[in-house]
């Protein structure tokens, strides 16, 4: 991009093409070959996981009977069924809960740390943010299971402490984080012209924050949070280990569920390389792959209108 | 509004600078928003302060100078961590071999030489797709590839090539800001003395970003460190007390050591558990740290 604005001048003599010239052109295409390896990457890894998982699709899969059915019942010798119905349920309702956790307050936080706060208290708040969002996904889910589960069982009086309730709250502690930089990162995309012209109007700082800066952040907060569903929805060992395993629809927030991603980290173990069972696995993966590269992309064209506008 | 000497003003001119009844709303109104977003990110920050004190208190115990360099025990339910510690270490090791080279390439690529074209846009699309993979996704990826297809089986080197993939785009992204962050002026003077474009890039742009580049490197080792799904079928063994010889052994690793011992065996003491979370996120966190430090260091130090 930098270099389409100057270029080197070309060498004089056109003729001479010395070991430099060489290295040079050696460089440029291995530079080049870098460059295009995140392209290379993420079409291997459609290519890969649909070659282990076409197998399924191509034979057993029902689709009907896929997104329709709760039993998923992969390993049964005579009738093996895979409805993934439960795990959509489990998923969904996980990261729903998570949404309705963090979103508010991710958003509260980063209107606080970018629009309030100054000075030393905010660059510390940023850094704590940094950290919460670096803290490994097992070690949520190792909370899960041994801090928030006794804490459920005495608050709510309750059999079993981890479910729905439990990987809802784990995965919006978890997604508050990413959402918080990137919401923080849309209000400082406003123009500080905005502000000042809001100001010199008479605002109040809430007044400039909620008629000028919000809405014309609107977008990248929208980006913000996709990005947490996203992160909500791919998440694997917290929902793992904090959400009980059972397939089913859960009627209440203490009920177990099993996710799409646990289901996979659960299961591949056991599974036979080159068996339905895991064929299957790696269909949920396809199904996982294009859900979130979905998301990714809408959220990636939301940033993208709000900048042109 | 009438005006009167009680407000301080002069009798008969207008008050200037009198809070209206309106101003007071106002601002009151101001006044409880910002208590309420400070509450909010006072509420996001307490549970962690809380957990980190739990586990503190509950693993601190635990950890001595035996627990991090002795073997596991009696069925994973006594000893140590030292061949977890020692697996983390490999990976972490081989799979920034694979990633630096590669994302430092790519970031080169991006910030020096793509011109803003579909390819450019394709390239960046992808790097936000590849973060943004599920990371259950990149494992399946890393057993059809690496595992089955490459047929490097469960080893160090599938794992780690696994999670390179993954910390790729970490290591693009910060590659890439720094590299834009040496001024064009640099890259000028360099090639007005008649340099070709790897010579300016090799002798004026990497070493005025090389700092910053390291703080993205410290960024994904400690990522690396964290992760257990990329690894579970790669090459993380659930109970492998020896240390790898080579990168086709398999290994324990920290993460998995965790989600071993707190969900697959019985009978492991509280304080095991604790003391493992709290070695694990002690290392990812002192990493963060180290990297952030250095990060507002260099923006001190920055000349230009």
């Amino acid at each position: 991009m930098l270099a389409k604005r100057v270029k080197p001048s070309a060498p004089m003599d056109l003729d001479h093409r010395g070991r430099d010239w060489y290295v040079d052109k050696a460089v440029t295409f291995l530079v080049f070959v870098g460059g295009i390896s995140a392209i290379i990457f993420i079409i291997g890894i459609f290519v890969f996981i649909t070659k282990e998982g076409v197998g399924f699709i191509a034979g057993p899969l029902n689709v009907w009977e896929f997104f329709g059915s709760l039993t998923w019942r992969p390993t049964s010798a005579q009738n093996p069924r895979y409805g993934v119905l439960g795990l959509i349920a489990g998923t969904a309702s996980v990261t729903g809960l998570a949404m309705v956790v963090s979103v508010p307050f991710s958003l509260g936080a980063a209107i606080f740390i970018g629009e309030f706060a100054t000075g030393r208290l905010r660059e510390s708040l940023k850094v704590l943010v940094e950290l919460l969002a670096a803290i490994p996904s097992v070690v949520w889910g190792f909370i899960g299971l041994s801090i928030m589960n006794p804490l459920i069982i005495d608050m709510f009086d309750v059999p079993v402490g981890i479910g729905v309730l439990n990987s809802g709250i784990i995965l919006g502690l978890m997604a508050a984080p990413i959402m918080t930089t990137i919401a923080e990162d849309a209000l400082k995309a406003v123009p500080d012209a905005y502000r000042e012209a809001a100001e010199a109007m008479g605002a109040t700082k809430w007044q400039v924050i909620f008629r000028v800066v919000l809405p014309a952040g609107r977008n990248g907060l929208v980006a913000a949070v996709l990005l947490g569903v996203g992160r909500g929805f791919g998440e694997t060992m917290a929902v793992l280990m904090a959400s009980g395993n059972a397939i089913q629809i859960p009627t209440s927030p203490f009920d177990s569920v099993r996710a799409l991603t646990a289901t996979i980290a659960a299961e591949l173990g056991d599974a036979p390389v080159g068996s339905d069972h895991y064929r299957a696995l790696f269909t949920l993966g396809i199904l996982l792959f294009v859900v979130t590269f979905i998301i990714n992309l809408t959220a990636d064209l939301v940033v993208k209108r709000a900048r042109r506008t | 509004m009438t005006y009167s000497e009680g407000d301080g003003g002069v009798p008969g001119k207008p008050l200037m600078f009198a809070a209206t009844p309106l101003n007071t709303r106002n601002h009151r109104l101001q006044w409880l928003f910002r208590a309420l977003f400070g509450l909010m990110t006072l509420i996001l920050v307490v549970p962690v302060g809380i957990i980190f004190t739990v586990l503190l208190v509950k693993g601190g115990p635990a950890i001595s100078f035996e627990f991090l360099f002795s073997y596991p025990s009696d069925g994973m339910t006594a000893g140590g961590i030292w061949p977890a510690l020692v697996g983390t270490m490999w990976l972490v090791a081989v799979s920034l071999i694979a990633s630096v080279p590669v994302g430092v390439a790519a970031a080169i690529y991006l910030s020096e030489y793509a011109p803003d074209n579909w390819l450019t846009r394709g390239i960046n699309l992808a790097i936000i797709n590849l973060a943004g993979v599920p990371s259950i996704v990149h494992a399946l990826f890393g057993v059809g590839a690496f595992v089955i297809f490459a047929g490097f089986g469960t080893s160090i080197l599938a794992a780690s090539l696994t999670l390179a993939v993954m910390t790729l785009p970490l290591v693009i992204v910060a590659t890439r800001e720094s590299l834009q962050a040496v001024p064009m002026a640099f890259r000028e003077a360099c090639w007005n003395m008649g340099a070709t474009r790897w010579q300016t890039i090799r002798t004026v742009v990497l070493p005025n970003a090389i700092s910053g580049i390291l703080t993205g490197v410290i960024l994904s080792v400690s990522r690396t460190a964290g992760e257990t799904a990329p690894i579970m079928f790669t090459g993380a063994a659930f109970f492998f007390p020896f240390l790898p010889t080579s990168v086709f052994d398999q290994t324990m690793a920290m993460a998995m050591h965790l989600f071993v011992i707190s969900t697959a065996v019985p009978g492991v003491p509280d304080e095991l558990k604790y003391g493992t979370a709290l070695t694990l996120i002690t290392l990812v966190l002192l990493m963060n740290a180290t990297s952030i430090w250095f990060r507002s260091y260099l923006r001190g130090k920055k000349k230009w």
